[in-house]
């Protein structure tokens, strides 16, 4: 009965981790803020309500499967999503009109002179 | 204008949860399942629109993890193993087609 009740809380708390993280997809004005918006929905969304299923499950092979799945998404979507953020600073994809400094663009510019200098 | 716009979203927001938890006859796994697939559709409306191409490879990604909490709660529902195995294989398909993606908008070729 515990196990029941703490594993559909976690179920629930994803799901609203995963619609909280659409909304914000949705709503911001960036493709950086949105990207970051984004990655909350899968380490708690789905993370969470994977978690859930598990404790709902138990050891058995189905748990055992959903475990795999959260240590799959850990490992896997992060890389994904900096390998975004990346490619889309580099194809020079605006920052919104709002946003104040650009440390990445900065720091990629003091390289650049500074390979100028040595050459 | 703005404070209309919000009106507006969190009235259809509303609307959809009292049609969903308190007029929909279902089990509550089906209420939950709803509420994620209606999540998905959101992120659909990104892929259609998206200002730029980073938006749109974003929004896929999001899909992929999406359907990944989709099929783990049909196969609680169901109570069958094998929805887990097809959202394993899924999770690898999406980061194998993000990191594409990515490659490709940044004018890489994918053999790099």
């Amino acid at each position: 009965m515990i196990r029941h009740t703490v594993g559909m809380a976690f179920v629930w708390l994803g799901i609203a981790f995963d619609f909280l993280g659409v909304l914000g997809l949705l709503r911001l004005p960036d493709v950086y803020t949105r990207l970051q918006a984004a990655t909350k929905c899968v380490t708690f969304g789905s993370a969470g309500l994977l978690f859930g299923i598990f404790i709902l499950k138990g050891f058995t092979s189905f748990g055992f499967k959903v475990l795999l799945a959260i240590a799959f998404i850990f490992l896997t979507s992060p890389i994904a999503a900096h390998a975004i953020a990346r490619a889309a600073h580099r194809s020079r994809i605006p920052l919104c009109r709002e946003s104040v400094i650009d440390l990445y663009e900065a720091d990629h510019e003091l390289k650049k002179e500074g390979g100028d200098a040595a050459a | 204008m703005r404070i209309a716009r919000w009106l507006a979203g969190t009235a259809v927001l509303g609307a959809l949860a009292y049609l969903n938890f308190f007029v929909f006859r279902a089990p509550l796994l089906v209420k939950l399942i709803n509420v994620s697939l209606f999540s998905a559709l959101f992120v659909l409306y990104r892929v259609i629109r998206g200002p730029s191409p980073a938006d749109r490879i974003i929004a896929v990604d999001i899909l992929g993890v999406l359907s990944i909490g989709i099929l783990a709660l049909l196969g609680l529902h169901y109570d069958q193993g094998f929805f887990m195995d097809i959202a394993l294989i899924w999770a690898l398909l999406s980061f194998v087609a993000s990191l594409a993606f990515a490659k490709i908008l940044e004018g890489r070729r994918l053999d790099d």
